[in-house]
């Protein structure tokens, strides 16, 4: 029973002295740290995905409490609204950025963009990119191994088997850019998010020929330029036998939607426009009469989304 | 028998084409001719649309000292320089000419007879082999007047002539040695004297031992050349593998190129090249190629322009099996699947393999097992199942440190792997990553 005890009491005088010892060691080596970076970490999303450019959300805490101009500091997970946040508790300016998504800029589909060949080696696009051209006749378009859903962290982009194309779930993409970098063929873009998840974009990334397009996918942009005539808004350019819409510029009035002859463009959130009845019977010949009486029928249709959208995209940065 | 210390493999040799002569593939009436056909700067361009070329014109110019000259293969008109996809389906800048006969720009001599006397000096000898664009033919295409051009401070002590062809299915080195041997042999004193050595070692593999004998008859005649048959092995046929087996000289890991333990390397088809060229001003238009596999009913060697679409190489030999086929530009082991049969004959282009049934597919990967095989089959000594699944984390800086750069993509490790795993396809994506790192820090580090 003694020996019991003896054993009890030394253990608890040992436990007393390690405390008092570590108390004072812990005063005299404590590392003053700023507390706001906990707390700014604690406000950012936690997902460590990389997007901001540091390696976690720490190092961006850390960043963001030190630096005096956080102007260009900006978590794409959080967004605007976390950034406002922090910026209101450390009393700076914050970033403002429009919400952001990935955007698969490829109509390829295994319907659309015939299969040449197999490919047996290691699956992965940049094993294939490295080699050749890929399973089909494009040279630009999606290899369909997944490099960008083994990059991304939020699990918000999947190979449709149908289509063997990747697919991104606006709700779940934080537009972190993982994907935008895993991507070899720089297909994805990051590109403004409207409301509804509505989006106007020419789904194609394909520099070859008009000639050399067609003959390897049904979808391609060949860059014959009809959306950059029609465009109002000045948002369209082609340069290298490619079309791109600015998505700052773009308002999404859908006008090119019905002009692109493959395709190419693609609409997503939205009806396309009803086709201009006089246009589709008649090819060329009464051009003239068309840019006159298409403008009027468009115009109610075009402003409708125009109006939605601008006061949401206020509300949101 | 000789063969190098480390690693390789033997796969079925699978020589189908060995005993048949070269023949003449008739002219095609529509050659591309790449201007990247060398390691280095792609050569530029030195004709338009339009214009009329003769055989043996210069048409494309070296871009730079590490790049090659391009000259027309056939004469004719040029209908288009442009982009163009390869056997890979990428697109390359490529000139285009329409054959209109054969006539052939002056002062090329296309007799047979054999100029054994080079009047010529050393520098005289490596600028002809420049004008004449001559890269290595056997499948690296590295220039080969960069590799004569000895740099200041070292000193080379022997020239070894690489006719090992360890290639399975590939035997145009095999014919053109014992079609051409006199010319190889004239070839190689030629090279002797532009790299000022006194010895020449010729390696052949001893599953051709008709070119052993056949080389050994005509080398008593001529000083200094030594033919040395080296037991079967696959990679014998790579630089630092070839020195290892012939002279015992092991090469240290990168930067460091052969020059540096005195030994200059080309290739059999290469020295009969430079023989051409410097004897008779012949520039590099033409080469052997052998076709062949195990579905072809005529597996060939066939004297090939430089352009000519493959296509036209595969019908000459019978044709693709109707089943479906590989189509590999170069040997089973190193060369490189084609997607597109119209793209052309380039000058590293030896064979064209046609793998069909079992052959052509690769089976389904599985685990690795952690044998250890791709270890002992590695060549370099490097560990090659390392490499694949740090290149698939992308550890650049780890790989760096474990030398993925002196991986020579011989790829011993995949074919001996029991798994099937795609280990080579992973490592030719690191290596490529880690030496475009090092590149990157290189064009950075002056300007600090």
């Amino acid at each position: 029973m003694e020996v019991l005890l003896y054993t009890i009491l030394t253990l608890c005088a040992l436990g007393v002295l390690s405390a008092v010892i570590l108390y004072f060691v812990a005063q005299k080596f404590r590392v003053e740290e700023d507390p706001r970076i906990d707390e700014v970490e604690k406000m950012l999303p936690g997902a460590n995905c990389g997007g901001c450019g540091f390696a976690g959300c720490r190092g961006m805490a850390d960043a963001l409490v030190k630096q005096d101009d956080i102007s260009s500091l900006f978590c794409p997970v959080g967004g605007g609204d976390c950034m406002k946040a922090v910026a209101a508790y450390l009393g700076k300016a914050a970033a403002e950025k429009q919400p952001e998504v990935a955007t698969v800029r490829c109509g390829g589909t295994c319907e659309k963009r015939p299969r040449t060949n197999d490919f047996d080696g290691a699956k992965s696009c940049a094993v294939a990119s490295s080699l050749y051209v890929g399973e089909t006749g494009c040279a630009f378009g999606c290899l369909g191994f997944g490099d960008c859903v083994v990059a991304c962290a939020f699990d918000a982009i999947h190979i449709n088997p149908a289509t063997g194309l990747p697919e991104v779930d606006p709700d779940k993409c934080t537009a972190c850019g993982a994907c935008v970098k895993a991507c070899p063929k720089m297909i994805i873009e990051l590109r403004k998010k409207w409301p509804k998840n509505r989006a106007v974009y020419v789904s194609c990334v394909s520099k070859d020929k008009g000639a050399v397009v067609m003959k390897a996918c049904k979808a391609g942009c060949i860059g014959c330029g009809k959306c950059v005539k029609v465009c109002a808004f000045d948002a369209i350019t082609v340069e290298n036998n490619l079309a791109y819409i600015d998505p700052l510029k773009c308002k999404l009035c859908r006008k090119c939607v019905n002009e692109c002859p493959t395709g190419a463009i693609r609409l997503v959130g939205m009806d396309p426009l009803p086709k201009a009845p006089k246009a589709a019977p008649a090819p060329a010949a009464p051009a003239a009469p068309k840019a006159e009486t298409a403008p009027a029928a468009e115009k109610p249709a075009a402003a409708a989304p125009k109006a939605e959208a601008a006061p949401d995209a206020n509300k949101e940065s | 028998m000789k063969t190098f210390p480390m690693g390789g493999v033997h796969p079925s040799e699978n020589k189908l084409s060995c005993a048949k002569p070269i023949e003449v593939l008739p002219l095609p009436e529509v050659v591309t001719i790449p201007l990247a056909q060398h390691i280095g700067a792609p050569a530029v361009a030195k004709v338009a649309k339009g214009d009329k070329v003769l055989t043996g014109q210069l048409i494309a110019e070296a871009g730079s000292f590490m790049s090659a000259n391009i000259h027309s293969p056939v004469s004719g008109t040029v209908t288009a320089v442009d982009m163009v996809p390869n056997g890979q389906g990428l697109r390359q800048m490529m000139i285009t000419i329409k054959r209109e006969g054969d006539d052939w720009a002056e002062g090329i001599d296309r007799s047979e007879t054999l100029v054994k006397v080079c009047p010529f000096s050393a520098q005289e000898i490596i600028a002809k082999i420049k004008d004449a664009g001559i890269v290595g033919m056997g499948g690296a295409t590295f220039p080969t007047h960069v590799k004569l051009s000895v740099p200041p401070g070292k000193k080379a002590d022997c020239v070894i002539i690489n006719g090992v062809e360890c290639e399975p299915y590939l035997t145009s080195d095999h014919r053109t040695m014992l079609e051409h041997g006199e010319e190889l042999m004239v070839g190689v004193t030629i090279l002797m004297k532009a790299v000022g050595v006194e010895k020449a070692y010729i390696g052949i593999e001893n599953n051709k031992p008709d070119a052993i004998a056949h080389l050994k008859r005509i080398a008593a005649e001529y000083k200094g050349i030594e033919v040395v048959p080296l037991k079967v092995m696959y990679p014998q046929g790579g630089e630092k593998q070839l020195i290892a087996a012939v002279t015992g000289r092991q090469v240290p890991p990168p930067p460091a190129l052969p020059i540096d333990v005195g030994a200059v390397v080309c290739n059999a088809s290469t020295t009969v090249a430079v023989y051409r060229a410097v004897q008779k001003s012949m520039p590099l238009i033409e080469r052997v190629v052998t076709v062949t596999g195990k579905r072809m009913k005529e597996p060939k060697n066939l004297l090939t322009r430089m352009g000519t679409p493959v296509s036209a190489l595969l019908e000459a030999a019978g044709g693709v099996p109707e089943e479906p086929s590989k189509v590999v530009n170069g040997g089973p082991m190193m060369g490189r699947a084609m997607v597109n049969l119209a793209s052309p004959v380039t000058k590293g282009c030896s064979g064209i393999t046609v793998l069909s049934g079992r052959e052509a597919v690769r089976r389904e990967a599985a685990q690795c097992i952690k044998c250890a095989k791709c270890v002992s089959a590695c060549p370099m000594g490097l560990e090659p199942y390392y490499l694949s699944k740090m290149t698939q984390k992308k550890g650049w800086d780890a790989l760096e440190g474990q030398m993925i750069t002196s991986c020579i993509e011989c790829g011993c490790c995949q074919s001996t792997c029991p798994s099937y795993l795609p280990l080579l396809d992973w490592i030719r994506l690191g290596k490529q990553t880690v030496m475009g790192i090092i590149r990157a820090r290189g064009a950075a580090a002056p300007k600090k």
